[in-house]
């Protein structure tokens, strides 16, 4: 029987999490995007994720893991919850160089381990920019403690988004190590 | 048409802003979740304004403003019985306890603040009934709304900020490992404090205080800047996947996780 796994990339508005899922995904990524209406946000990008993402990875031809991308405005929250069920982990996803989306990134975060208390990770993207937040830094800003993992990412390189994935799945393994 | 509605499609500050702007004269009521507000005005301007049990009696608001001393207030309690507010401002102005400015200042300021109470409202039917008008012995006052409008504004714009930081009231508080030496707590701080326990959900320590959500949000997010508290989910709240594993699913997990490890590595 087809087993499939899910895995759910969230964070704010624009952090990057249709690139991020795009750069592993073999399918294209169905995305459902909008143009934007606000013009505050038009500012930042042009279209939007107003439902979700989707990324397929087939591991075997019994197992398959599914990427979820949820929509980064406070608006669609109600989505989140839903996407969180049954999910192996969950990525948050942080523009390194948008300190205004540190707060919200951080909620966002509560929200979803609120949800569910499954591994996470939290990727630090555009790490490559040169006004791109110091990763100890961005620590401080979100309050993580010691023990959560704060990765260096680059959504659009599949190498650096592959790195955050094995971190969650290392993350995952462990925990279930400990019980 | 009635101008009727719930507080969740039509915000206090805009059905205020369309009173302002529609100079309107007459009653707003607003059945909240746990109180009745009215909130009168002529042609646009707060006129009185009172919320729930709180009678806002001349002498009680005078009393809470320290304008009368406690023996005072309850002489007037005592003996005045069923005189009106208007004469028992005449009274008072009378025998010298307060000027005239005392009187409608201190109106001014607690019916301004029953309506900064009114911008924490984000749940309630309200309609405007346009042929109610404060009691007849009641003093009313003329109050321009612009300002009110703008500290609404001002008020909501925290209200979504700390929404966005503490989504949910459903969660609970623990203290941090770290250590805090002198610390100044508020009084309503150390009435959230005394509850921190991952028992207690922060809607329940806002109720055990009497406390509304944006205060107890206001309060927690003080407390969250300063270090001395996390969020964490309530010891009894049941989470999505209580069932443990048996030891053949964690097994079989394993080998789920690291196929998947493989495959990504292959990638």
């Amino acid at each position: 029987m087809q087993q499939t796994v899910k895995m759910v990339i969230t964070g704010p508005f624009s952090a990057g999490k249709t690139q991020f899922i795009q750069s592993v995904s073999e399918i294209d990524v169905v995305a459902t995007e909008r143009k934007i209406s606000s013009a505050e946000e038009r500012s930042v990008k042009s279209a939007t994720t107003v439902a979700m993402d989707f990324g397929r990875i087939t591991v075997d031809q019994d197992l398959t893991l599914f990427l979820f991308g949820t929509p980064g405005q406070k608006r669609f929250d109600f989505m989140w919850e839903i996407l969180s069920e049954g999910m192996l982990g969950f990525i948050v996803m942080v523009d390194s160089t948008r300190p205004e989306t540190f707060r919200e990134a951080r909620s966002i975060l509560e929200t979803f381990r609120a949800y569910a208390p499954t591994p996470f990770v939290v990727a630090a993207n555009k790490q490559d920019k040169e006004d791109a937040w110091d990763l100890e830094d961005m620590g401080h800003a979100l309050r993580l403690d010691k023990s959560t993992k704060l990765l260096p990412c680059v959504a659009v390189d599949r190498n650096s988004v592959k790195t955050v994935l094995l971190e969650l799945l290392y993350s995952i393994m462990s925990e279930m190590e400990e019980k | 048409m009635a101008l009727r509605g719930n507080l969740r499609d039509f915000t206090i500050t805009q059905l205020l802003n369309l009173v302002n702007l529609a100079g309107k004269t007459g009653t707003l009521v607003i059945d909240g979740v746990s109180e009745q507000a009215f909130v009168s005005f002529r042609e646009g301007k707060l006129a009185y304004a009172r919320i729930g049990k709180d009678d806002g009696r001349l002498a009680s608001v005078l009393y809470k403003a320290s304008k009368l001393n406690a023996n005072q207030y309850k002489a007037i309690i005592d003996r005045a019985g069923q005189i009106s507010d208007k004469e028992l401002g005449l009274v008072l102005i009378n025998a010298g306890y307060v000027s005239r400015e005392d009187i409608i200042l201190n109106l001014q300021a607690y019916f301004t603040d029953m309506v900064r109470r009114l911008f924490t409202w984000v749940e309630g039917i309200f309609r405007f009934e346009a042929e109610m008008m404060p009691p007849e012995d009641r003093i009313n006052v003329r109050l321009d709304l612009e300002n009110i409008i703008i500290e609404g504004s001002r008020q909501l714009r925290e209200l979504e900020q700390l929404q966005d930081e503490i989504p949910s009231l459903d969660m609970a508080l623990k203290f941090t490992d770290r250590p805090r030496d002198n610390v100044n707590l508020s009084v309503d701080e150390w009435k959230v404090v005394k509850f921190v326990d991952p028992k207690n959900t922060m809607r329940q320590i806002a109720k055990t205080n009497k406390l509304s959500d944006v205060e107890v949000r206001r309060i927690v997010y003080g407390l969250l800047q300063a270090g001395l508290v996390e969020l964490v989910r309530p010891a009894d709240m049941k989470p999505q996947t209580v069932k443990p594993l048996a030891p053949e699913e964690v097994e079989e997990k394993k080998n789920l996780v690291n196929k998947l490890i493989g495959r990504i590595r292959s990638l």
